[in-house]
């Protein structure tokens, strides 16, 4: 066991080095109207040198690399202020499923310009009556001649408001059971009819939305895969959500720990309270163990080979770590902790948002709960769940709220 | 980036399952645990010496097989899956590794070839009573080259030839034969035996310096690694028992194991043996390149480990319903070997608390 790069992956680590140390101050000391400018800017810039999209084929403006190449890069990447949030969803998920199921007119349109930036992608499938049952969804889609039209409703939608594209999953027949009469397309988000509306969240921000469809007009040639065949289509989409959604930020142990020992505890520091010090030692057992995790997976990536099972726990510890992190830190101000203003709090408020943002972060990607009957099902083995409406047309199934 | 077993040691773990899936089986460990007289299986003990997994890590010029220390947590995984009734972690993750990192080249050649033939028995004796061993815990002292005191409990210690023992001045080998009286104790694990040492005045030999509880935690943490990886064994083997009983029983007109309730509860087992294995190949790295890290990596992979297994095993149990609280049932091997594991080189608690003891100490350097 060892941490080295093999030479293949040193050489390019190098590589990456020398093109980031080259590209960063020049880009840093641009001129940008806002975040996104900013961000685009730095995508196509990498697009521009093979960085962006590194395993995808160069033909369609990909790296050609390696997924180790692709790790080694982010690696490098991570230790400079960028940000390539926009385009996490777009081009994890949206854009392979373009790529999957459309045709080449429709792959030169669209591919390129995503890799290079310049056009964001938002994936519009969950919809109030289908979050972690996805293929409940509502939203219809009735053909007429050469077109469809839709009207529905989806939901927690991230980045819809700044987004070009999507790909949207959609009910095209009613009258089979629910898996077998969903269609999946691609539109346009400036589509008449398409009515962008932010989600004030419980945390206070707007990171996601409802996006109303009434009477928007598409072409069956944006159709990504058969008629009422959507499933197989959502099922390719929602296999890259996990890596996609991936890494949670926030408070960690390290951040509690330096919290610790200046906060006051009944007798001292909070970092001499015993009670404190073993409940510390266990984040800190659980996050050294997701760092560990993750190497293993770059190794099985280093040797060529897919990455195994484990990498399917790195959400349900860090979500539910991020709340007990989070509410700790809270709890330790005593009655003080109830005060929220980033002036008044540790870490400007870092705790306190922790808190507020982990309940978010449970549900998002798939809950804990699903998170657990996947790993039950598809890593041990166990029986599915038991599907009272696998055998029933849509339209008969019992709705509540 | 390698952070696998290699090839190599994948064949010497596969090797190992194989030969212990034959040689022991749980009929083997319920031999031990059934016959109060029967400290360990002596037989397996023979077959494991000639296999030369108990010199797996001693160098060859001590006649060992010189592999490193990866390829014997390798072996300890599987030692720990089949909840092996042997002192082989008595004798070779605490008396070897002492010998190792203290002996002089005289001690070391003198008893490492005999423990890697399997002729030489050890055990590590610190403890004196309940409590954490520390600095004020210890009444053990030497005078004049004779050594007096009890230590209780011992692992192995009445089986033990060779004994390691925690004095106020510092670690010394003891021999059984120069006049060591042991007590069997009762203890939750019957399948690993433990005793009461007293010694009265017995002659010693000084291994290392004088500052006892430093050289005892040096080598708890060198142990703690290996030790990580018996539980890690023993934790996935109660996966892998509780997953098949949820497919094999039936209940309301269906396999338990299609119950949410049972689901999750296997899949938080995952979850936390994938961990306790992610940190547990960290202290084998730290372990075997002889890293500056290895205090805290043998902390963060013992806690994990004790956690995985003591969830694991206890689980294991629930799952089984009625049928794991029997005594024919394999499952309470499980959960007695998770509390013997999860104490002998100290609790997780006292682990817990050195670990941040470490990041205390990392960040005021």
């Amino acid at each position: 066991m060892d941490f080295k790069d093999s030479d293949a992956e040193a050489t390019y680590r190098a590589a990456a080095r020398a093109w980031l140390d080259a590209n960063i101050a020049e880009y840093d000391a641009g001129h940008y109207p806002d975040d996104m400018a900013k961000a685009k800017a730095w995508q196509a810039r990498k697009a521009a040198c093979g960085y962006a999209c590194i395993t995808w084929p160069q033909e369609w403006g990909g790296g050609g690399g390696t997924p180790i190449e692709s790790v080694i890069f982010g690696q490098e990447e991570a230790k400079h202020a960028v940000d390539g949030s926009y385009f996490t969803i777009g081009l994890g998920m949206c854009v392979p499923t373009v790529m999957a199921y459309a045709d080449d007119a429709t792959k030169h349109r669209f591919v390129g310009p995503a890799v290079r930036g310049d056009e964001i992608w938002s994936q519009l499938f969950s919809e109030p009556a289908g979050g972690s049952d996805v293929a409940a969804i509502r939203t219809r889609a009735v053909r007429d001649g050469d077109d469809w039209v839709i009207n529905g409703q989806k939901v927690w939608t991230s980045g819809a408001h700044y987004s070009d594209y999507g790909i949207v999953l959609v009910r095209t027949n009613p009258d089979v059971p629910k898996h077998q009469g969903l269609t999946m397309f691609w539109l346009d988000l400036n589509a008449p009819g398409i009515e962008i509306r932010p989600i004030h969240q419980m945390s206070g921000g707007s990171s996601f939305n409802e996006v109303w469809f009434e009477d928007v007009r598409i072409s069956d040639a944006q159709r990504l895969g058969p008629v009422d065949g959507g499933w197989k289509v959502a099922l390719f989409t929602l296999m890259n959500e996990r890596l996609a959604i991936g890494t949670s930020g926030g408070v960690g142990p390290e951040d509690i720990l330096a919290f610790a020992a200046q906060a006051n505890g009944a007798d001292g520091p909070l970092l001499k309270d015993a009670a404190f010090r073993q409940t510390l030692a266990d984040w800190w057992v659980q996050s050294e163990g997701l760092r560990n995790t993750r190497m293993r997976t770059i190794t099985a990536l280093s040797k060529g080979q897919v990455p195994g099972p484990e990498s399917s726990i790195g959400k349900i510890v860090a979500a539910n770590q991020l709340q007990a992190i989070g509410n700790t830190a809270v709890e330790a101000g005593d009655q003080y902790g109830i005060i929220s203003d980033p002036a008044l709090t540790p870490l400007k408020g870092a705790f306190h948002a922790a808190t507020m943002w982990a309940p978010g972060l449970r549900i998002a990607g798939g809950t804990d709960e699903i998170l657990k009957n996947i790993i039950a099902e598809r890593v041990l083995g166990l029986p599915g769940e038991i599907r009272v409406d696998k055998d029933q047309a849509f339209r008969d199934l019992p709705v509540g709220a | 980036m390698n952070f696998d077993y290699s090839d190599d040691q994948k064949f010497l773990k596969d090797e190992a399952r194989k030969f212990l899936g034959a040689h022991c089986g749980s009929d083997r460990v319920r031999a031990v645990l059934d016959d109060p007289a029967k400290a360990y299986d002596a037989d397996l003990w023979k077959a494991v010496g000639a296999q030369g997994w108990l010199g797996a890590a001693i160098p060859e010029e001590f006649g060992g097989l010189g592999l490193g220390h990866i390829e014997l947590c390798a072996i300890a995984e599987e030692l720990g899956r089949a909840c092996a009734p042997i002192p082989f972690a008595s004798t070779v993750y605490f008396v070897a590794e002492a010998l190792m990192l203290y002996g002089s080249d005289a001690q070391k050649v003198r008893w490492l070839p005999r423990i890697a033939a399997g002729e030489v028995i050890g055990a590590f004796a610190t403890s004196e009573g309940a409590g954490p061993v520390t600095a004020r815990s210890i009444r053990t002292t030497v005078s004049g080259g004779k050594l007096t005191g009890e230590k209780i409990p011992v692992t192995d210690g009445d089986v033990a030839d060779l004994i390691v023992v925690l004095a106020r001045d510092g670690l010394y080998l003891v021999e059984k034969s120069a006049g060591v009286t042991a007590e069997v104790l009762e203890t939750l694990d019957p399948t690993r035996s433990a005793a009461r040492l007293t010694f009265n005045g017995v002659p010693c030999e000084k291994l290392g310096s004088d500052d006892g509880i430093a050289a005892m935690q040096a080598v708890f943490d060198r142990a703690a690694v290996l030790l990580a990886f018996e539980q890690l064994g023993g934790a996935d083997r109660c996966l892998d028992m509780a997953k098949g009983y949820a497919l094999d029983r039936y209940a309301f007109g269906r396999q338990i194991g299609g119950y949410q309730a049972i689901k999750h509860k296997l899949a938080d087992m995952y979850v936390k043996n994938e961990l306790a294995r992610s940190n547990a190949y960290y202290g084998a790295w730290a372990l075997n390149v002889g890293a500056a890290e290895l205090p805290l990596a043998a902390a963060t992979a013992r806690v994990a480990a004790s956690d995985a297994y003591w969830f694991a095993s206890k689980e294991n149990i629930q799952t089984h319903g009625g049928m794991g609280f029997t005594w024919e049932s394999d499952c309470h091997l499980y959960y007695r070997r998770s509390r013997q594991l999860a104490l002998v080189a100290g609790s997780p608690a006292a682990w817990r608390e050195r670990l941040v003891g470490q990041l205390e100490m990392r960040n005021a350097a």
